[in-house]
């Protein structure tokens, strides 16, 4: 079972040492959670399409846990956020649940989706995950029609929309982002550079000094965040929420982070320098967080393994109900394309 | 007759005193009247909020309902598209203006991918309360880039709906009810009826989706349109009367979901079919439609059925080109005089 998040605003109030400036315990075992649950996840999903247990493709968050938990930590549960292609990482980060989602990448009729969408269409409202995305680009328009429509309606909700570096030279960016500043509207755009678009690096499509820069241009904070450190993002997150929510606007967020893996389940990679792939799997998030934890005496490695442990049931115990489950049945074909067929 | 008539009712309200109004008024009404009904209702678009619409379709809105209700965008096709999307699932219930269907062409993803396969791919629990509306078709000299009908486009796609009234009284409601339907409905209007009068009833009414209409009542021969091309039908079936042919006249009103039963009766009642549009022929609801009657009629049928479209050409400028190059009032009664020799 998905541990529940505790608030990020009582993160700092049992445990946490004033001197390592971490959060809480309670948060701290949920961060370490979280991105355990993420990588996990993932290895049995690749384990699963490697015996041909699922069809189609996979796009791994595996190196990115730090990102998207950071993010979704300086959430509520009522907040919203839009997600990617590369998306498990953000629907486990905002509390999907592991059997719904392993399910939906089989195909099953238990899925989040009842085997309609598969691995980049997932969603789940009750915790404000408004979608995956199949399309680069695609979710920022819809993220910032999510924080109009709070703003409309009067609710006290901030919208998360992540976006890679792939679709930071992409149209909807600046409509979006423009939008989202004209308005002053509650929501912060994150993007999460991975350095590669598919197999083209990010030096490539990405003009000027930085994707952060372009902040400038909309009069919003553009913010580097190291992405490969929950804290950073943790910290840095928190305060553009905040300033969200109190209606003075959007801000940019760009983590800068690693794909590990290739593009796709299908990918090797070969493209990559192996220097530069083994400087960021140095820098691996978990790792990081583990070391940091322990050097601060926060978290004991006694504990990291335990949760380690039951994660590793949740996963397996999330494989067995996918499996066990039936195909959707043919009746469904046509059943959701219109709410009145 | 007696089935035509029971479609051509409303909804069972007894309609108000009629007054002649314009087609944009009509509109303006029925946005009016939902936005005060409910406040999830709101509107938003390229220039329809100061200026009023770019057909004055929203003029007086935000004077009444304020700028939270009512509000300018900047010239961002793929963010008007993809912002009703979330603001939809999230609880409101968007009126979006591109303001000319050319435009939407930026916003094609959006709407495609997106507003058209969220419920679906999702898992068919969210509600996606959109209407986008657009002027469409030619006439008027505005050339290529502002003349074209592209909705067959949208009626491929699963998960649309698509509409395109050929009167002020059913733009009123059919209108009303697209804001009022949980699906996402494209909603065409032919910018030449902008201007044209029709009789609304005072008092709210609706028209439902999916319902086609017959607006003229005839014997021989059956023509099937939608939107302007409707008009320039029954004013052919005027001329044709006067030379004993008696045309029946079927309003698509609704081109997904089509509803075709109308179109079958009333071609085995007269066993000739001509499908017009202004829509380039080549891959127009006119094929759909002809499809289905030869499927589901074809041994009612005394001749090929026969359509009507524009050229294979970007829409010309030039009056007697581009008047040339969509079917007209002329053009309507020859092809019925053809179909009744089985040309």
């Amino acid at each position: 079972m998905a541990a529940r998040k505790p608030k990020a605003a009582d993160t700092r109030a049992r445990g946490a040492s004033k001197r390592s400036k971490l959060p809480g315990k309670e948060m701290l075992e949920w961060m370490y959670r979280t991105m355990a649950r993420i990588r996990r996840f993932e290895e049995a999903a690749d384990r699963a399409f490697q015996a041909a247990r699922m069809r189609g493709a996979l796009h791994f968050y595996i190196g990115e846990e730090a990102s998207g938990t950071g993010v979704c930590a300086a959430l509520t549960d009522a907040d919203y956020i839009t997600s990617t292609h590369r998306g498990h990482g953000h629907c486990i980060a905002k509390g999907g649940r592991l059997d719904l989602m392993m399910a939906e990448l089989f195909g099953k009729a238990t899925g989040y989706c009842g085997g309609k969408g598969g691995s980049m269409h997932i969603a789940d409202l009750d915790l404000g995950n408004l979608g995956a995305n199949g399309i680069v680009g695609g979710g920022l328009p819809i993220a910032t029609g999510a924080a109009l429509g709070s703003k409309l309606r009067g609710e006290d909700k901030v919208t998360v929309c992540f976006f890679g570096d792939g679709a930071a030279p992409n149209g909807t960016f600046h409509e979006s982002v423009n939008f989202g500043a004209l308005h002053d509207l509650p929501i912060v755009y994150v993007c999460e550079n991975n350095q590669w678009g598919m197999g083209t690096h990010v030096s490539n499509t990405n003009a000027g000094n930085g994707i952060a820069s372009r902040g400038a241009s909309y009069g919003i904070p553009g913010i580097v965040v190291d992405g490969n450190d929950i804290f950073d993002v943790f910290a840095k997150t928190t305060i553009a929420v905040k300033r969200a929510r109190a209606g003075k606007g959007p801000s940019l967020l760009v983590c800068e982070t690693y794909r590990h893996r290739g593009h796709t389940v299908h990918d090797q990679a070969a493209y990559r320098d192996q220097k530069d792939v083994d400087k960021w799997m140095a820098r691996d998030p978990i790792e990081r967080f583990r070391k940091a934890v322990i050097a601060a005496k926060a978290m004991s490695k006694k504990k990291l393994d335990a949760i380690d442990a039951e994660v590793l049931q949740e996963v397996e115990a999330a494989v067995e109900f996918a499996e066990a489950s039936p195909f959707p049945q043919l009746e469904t074909l046509l059943q959701g394309v219109y709410t009145d067929a | 007759m007696s089935a035509a008539k029971v479609r051509t009712a409303t909804n069972g309200e007894t309609p108000g005193e009629q007054r002649l109004i314009f087609f944009s008024q009509a509109l303006r009404e029925a946005i009016d009247e939902e936005m005060s009904h409910d406040a999830t209702v709101f509107v938003y678009g390229e220039e329809v909020g100061v200026w009023g619409g770019g057909y004055n379709v929203t003029q007086g809105l935000l004077d009444k309902y304020g700028p939270l209700r009512v509000i300018d965008t900047p010239i961002s096709e793929a963010l008007i598209g993809g912002a009703a999307v979330g603001a939809a699932i999230t609880g409101s219930r968007p009126v979006v203006d591109f303001m000319y269907q050319d435009f939407m062409g930026i916003a094609m993803d959006q709407i495609v991918n997106q507003a058209a396969k969220n419920r679906y791919m999702f898992g068919g629990k969210n509600a996606l309360p959109i209407v986008y509306r657009a002027a469409f078709g030619a006439g008027i000299g505005n050339a290529a880039q502002h003349t074209q009908s592209l909705e067959a486009w949208f009626a491929h796609v699963p998960g649309l709906k698509v509409v395109a009234p050929s009167n002020a009284y059913d733009a009123k409601g059919l209108l009303k009810s697209a804001i009022r339907d949980d699906n996402v409905v494209l909603f065409f209007e032919h910018k030449a009826l902008y201007h044209e009068r029709g009789d609304v009833p005072e008092g709210e009414y609706l028209v439902p989706l999916g319902v086609s209409d017959i607006k003229r009542v005839g014997a021989d021969a059956t023509i099937v349109s939608y939107a302007r091309q409707v008009q320039f039908a029954l004013q052919a079936a005027e001329q044709l009367a006067g030379e004993g042919i008696d045309v029946e006249v079927v309003d698509l009103r609704t081109l997904y979901p089509l509803d075709i039963d109308p179109v079958l009766e009333s071609v085995k009642k007269t066993n000739r079919a001509l499908v017009v549009h202004e829509a380039v022929r080549f891959g127009g609801i006119g094929g759909e439609v002809a499809a289905q009657i030869q499927e589901l009629a074809f041994d009612y049928l005394d001749a090929p059925v026969k359509r009507l479209g524009a050229v294979h050409s970007p829409v010309p400028f030039s009056e007697p080109l581009e008047m040339a190059s969509f079917p007209s009032v002329e053009s309507i009664a020859q092809g019925v005089r053809e179909l009744m020799q089985g040309i």
